[in-house]
């Protein structure tokens, strides 16, 4: 693949690293001179110059022909720009941009600019899954398909824990996927048994959620400690 | 007519005081305190007692853009110092908000040009300026430079 990076911070220049080692063909594009300078050193011509919201930058580092075109600036006014002008008229197939403030991941959605990666917005649900509010957590909103991925685990007391999946009243619109346990993770049958610490993966409509870890907790009740 | 402006620098300040002379409703959205003073100066009374309306916040904040009235909002012009800044915002305010009028600075004439195509009203003082260079210059055989923009 060809891939055109704008924005060699930490996050871009690492990219273009690792993207390069795999053998794809990179061109990493920053604006800040000295910065342009030092990255040039390691990456060599696949590093430019140049501030890539404009249009001729974008231009001289070959968007036209880009498979894929990243936007990691530190501004999101750039990236959202940057994704634009090379989906809308450069007709790339796919962008990738970053949120620096997951905030403005609103307006990025608005001017569909997807995906947007926020590291915060990241960060934060790394924390949500090390500290479960009531031992749920969101791993994943398919949010154009209208589809969650959650993770809930099997308290001891739980109405599902110790009985078979087609014993478990899931809501329509939701499957059990998978079951994790500490000798590793499988797709149940329905006539697996559930068992108090499993860690369950359910994919779900949006808004089942409520109904869903009913089945997994305790006694219906979120336990606040 | 209300109209809202992004960005009260030099222009932003003085198109949003000559709307107000002309009997306009006029709200101003700036990061910069400074920028009141700006819209003070010269001023007989101070910009609020004219019945201009002023609010404090970056212009990509939602509640920021609320507070200062885009809702309801006949004509929203986007004059930051930054370009991107502008044409994000300007499509926040159509796309979103829906304002009637969206008119946009772009100092980069690309840029202005090909979102000029994709149905923003842009203005380019780029433009505008090497056109006036060119006739400076040449005279009139700026004419067909000119033309090609």
């Amino acid at each position: 693949m060809y891939i055109v990076i704008v924005g060699a911070g930490k996050v871009g220049w690492n990219l273009a690293r690792e993207l390069m080692q795999k053998r794809h063909e990179v061109t990493l594009i920053e604006s800040d001179r000295r910065r342009y300078l030092v990255v040039e050193q390691e990456l060599e011509h696949a590093a430019q110059y140049g501030d890539g919201t404009e249009l001729w930058v974008l231009e001289r580092a070959g968007i036209q022909r880009a498979d894929m075109v990243i936007a990691v600036t530190g501004d999101d006014e750039d990236n959202i720009l940057i994704c634009q002008m090379a989906k809308e008229k450069f007709l790339c197939e796919r962008i990738i941009a970053r949120a620096n403030n997951p905030r403005n991941l609103q307006h990025f959605k608005l001017l569909g600019i997807q995906p947007a990666v926020s590291a915060t917005d990241l960060i934060l649900r790394l924390i949500e899954h090390e500290v479960p509010k009531y031992g749920m957590v969101h791993l994943l909103d398919l949010a154009e398909d209208r589809l969650e991925i959650i993770e809930l685990e099997v308290a001891d007391a739980a109405p599902a824990a110790g009985r078979p999946v087609r014993d478990i009243q899931m809501p329509t619109g939701s499957l059990i996927i998978s079951v994790l346990r500490s000798d590793g993770g499988f797709v149940p049958s329905p006539d697996t048994v559930v068992e108090a610490g499993d860690e369950v993966l359910v994919v779900l409509d949006p808004g089942l959620e409520d109904e869903i870890t009913r089945h997994f907790i305790g006694d219906g009740q979120p336990d606040d400690d | 007519m209300f109209v809202l402006i992004v960005g009260a620098g030099r222009v932003g300040s003085a198109v949003a005081k000559a709307t107000l002379a002309a009997g306009h409703e006029i709200s101003v959205l700036d990061e910069d305190p400074l920028s009141h003073e700006r819209l003070d100066k010269d001023q007989r009374d101070s910009w609020e007692d004219s019945g201009g309306q002023f609010t404090l916040g970056t212009a990509l904040e939602i509640d920021a853009l609320l507070e200062a009235g885009i809702e309801r909002a006949d004509v929203f012009i986007a004059a930051t110092n930054g370009d991107n800044t502008n044409l994000v915002i300007a499509q926040i305010a159509r796309r979103r908000f829906n304002v009637p009028k969206v008119i946009v600075r772009v100092l980069d004439p690309y840029r202005a040009q090909w979102y000029e195509e994709q149905g923003l009203h842009t203005i380019c003082p780029t433009q505008h300026a090497i056109v006036m260079f060119e006739r400076a210059v040449l005279g009139d055989d700026a004419g067909a430079v000119a033309a090609r923009g």
